[in-house]
């Protein structure tokens, strides 16, 4: 009795709607899988594609792959938010500077960065570093964005009693612009991650032998379908638990954060946000 | 005597409606940062022009700057480059319709059955962060590699913009004014067309300006990855020829083009507001 009122406790109707859409989905690619309309083999079976998932788990290579493309995203994702949070402070911080070089970062985050790759390969050659070059530019854009945004939010009272207490540059920042723009830095951040992600397996695609976006075309160019859907669902799967673990890490920080302004003003920057 | 005050009344307001912009364009170009800054560009042009001639930087990495920009201005650069745009911008103009004539309808459908809204805004938010281009691999092989891929591509990635903003320009329509609708007795469509529709206009638009640069985006990055298309295409296609200068110029070309479509979507939205 008291598991069946938890049961339907749990299957509150908006859960009902979920799992009933899944199984329409589900149901729909089995039927037209099966249907003919397709050519044979271009839309695998669901079941073939968690054969094909399963088989994927179980070779050490996918797990090589993703260390790669995992590393290549994290050095990336560091080194250009670190130069994001520095150039968003100089800028956010300078009136002048600020009206002199943001446009052209406005300009340059709403461009899609693949076209970069050539300059990339050229400059950085075709190994990990270019890799790392692309993560670490898409990372660049959107939380020097956030930074700026974070830091013209700050109530200026902050500011006048850090000044009142004639606090230095490097205290400036870490004791009252850093804490007073943690959450729309936070959310900068937070797009940078998936940026970065984006932005090496964009590059993987265009030219690599190892990590997951290479193994991806490399299932692709030779017509396995099935390993191409189950690497692509790896694929979503890692870029999912990667943005919810990143968004779990920040929370200790946002707990005792008070200000609420930045969110708006952070939010602004979807509009700067590019998928490659 | 008339058709001086005429003459005159017409042309007040036509006065007063430019002077703002032309007032705040000057201003912003009377400003010395704004200078400061063009200065810098230029300079750093400068620096790497004078680092790539003394051959400091190989020109196979590096092209000089006078080149890439000097090919912008080729009548041969500038054909194919018209013809690239129009490919594209067909391409993103189909995914466009198609997007809003999907994406209204279903975030009608989402404000109407807040239920289903409940259920699916989770996914919405979650597919608006996943890296969607990455499924063209499959979409190659079901569609096949020719331009319905890349509408589609394009398509998929705009969509979903167009229907969260969808959802909440209904959400946020103010019950006083569907309620003035009902007691003039309209019909649930009259009062959709006449006045939610138009209500909720500006926040669709900003949905629509975030699906027109995903699509833009995702349609250029599927045309350099897969050498097919129009602007993507004329990047890769230099790069796999080894053409330094012209892939510099390409990309300069690229550049300008989803600046300027941005600032022009920029300004439209404004006028929305």
């Amino acid at each position: 009795m008291n598991s069946t009122s938890a049961y339907t406790h749990w299957l509150t109707p908006v859960r009902r709607i979920k799992i009933c859409t899944i199984l329409v989905l589900l149901i729909a690619w089995q039927l037209l899988s099966i249907s003919g309309l397709l050519f044979e083999g271009v839309l695998p079976q669901p079941l073939a594609v968690l054969k094909a998932l399963v088989s994927e788990l179980l070779l050490p290579s996918l797990y090589i792959d993703l260390g790669i493309t995992l590393f290549e995203a994290a050095v990336g994702f560091v080194v250009g938010s670190a130069l994001a949070v520095a150039v968003g402070l100089w800028l956010g911080s300078s009136g002048f500077f600020r009206r002199a070089f943001e446009p052209y970062i406005h300009a340059l985050a709403s461009m899609p960065k693949i076209i970069f790759l050539p300059i990339i390969f050229l400059v950085f050659g075709l190994g990990i570093e270019s890799k790392i070059a692309k993560s670490a530019m898409s990372t660049f854009f959107p939380v020097t964005i956030s930074t700026i945004a974070g830091f013209l939010q700050i109530d200026q009272t902050l500011i006048n009693v850090g000044r009142s207490f004639h606090l230095d540059r490097a205290k400036m920042i870490r004791l009252i612009y850093l804490p007073a723009m943690l959450r729309p830095l936070s959310v900068g951040l937070q797009l940078g991650v998936a940026m970065a992600i984006i932005g090496v397996l964009s590059a993987e695609i265009a030219y690599a032998s190892v990590g997951l976006g290479a193994r991806l075309i490399r299932y692709s160019d030779n017509f396995n379908v099935s390993s191409t859907y189950a690497v692509m669902i790896i694929i979503f799967a890692v870029t999912a638990t990667v943005n919810h673990l990143f968004m779990r890490l920040q929370k200790p920080f946002l707990r005792h954060e008070r200000s609420r302004q930045g969110e708006a003003a952070a939010l602004t920057l979807t509009a700067a946000r590019t998928p490659a | 005597m008339s058709q001086a005050i005429e003459t005159s009344a017409d042309r007040a307001p036509r006065r007063r409606a430019s002077s703002p912009f032309l007032s705040r364009f000057m201003k912003k170009a009377a400003d010395p940062a704004v200078f400061f800054g063009l200065a810098v560009v230029i300079a750093v042009l400068g620096i790497v022009e004078w680092l790539v001639a003394s051959n400091y930087i190989s020109r196979a990495v590096i092209a000089l700057p006078s080149d890439a920009i000097a090919g912008l201005f080729s009548p041969e650069f500038s054909g194919e480059l018209l013809r690239a745009c129009r490919l594209t911008f067909g391409l993103v103009a189909a995914a466009l319709v198609l997007e809003i004539l999907v994406a209204i309808p279903a975030g009608y459908f989402l404000y109407r059955k807040p239920i289903f809204g409940a259920a699916y805004e989770g996914w919405l938010a979650a597919l608006f962060a996943a890296p969607i281009f990455l499924l063209y691999p499959l979409f190659m092989v079901i569609i096949g590699r020719n331009n319905y891929t890349l509408v589609f591509m394009g398509f998929a990635a705009g969509v979903i913009p167009i229907i969260i903003h969808a959802r909440l320009a209904f959400m946020t329509v103010p019950e006083t004014l569907i309620n003035v609708g009902r007691s003039f007795h309209l019909s649930n469509s009259a009062i959709f067309w006449k006045i939610i529709l138009p209500s909720g206009t500006p926040t669709i638009f900003s949905g629509i300006r975030l699906g027109l640069i995903y699509t833009l985006i995702n349609i250029i990055a599927i045309e350099f990855l897969v050498d097919a298309g129009g602007l993507g295409r004329m990047v890769s296609d230099r790069y796999f020829r080894f053409d330094i200068a012209g892939t510099y110029t390409a990309i300069c070309a690229v550049a300008l083009v989803s600046i300027t479509l941005n600032l022009i979507v920029n300004r439209l939205e404004k006028m929305v507001r």
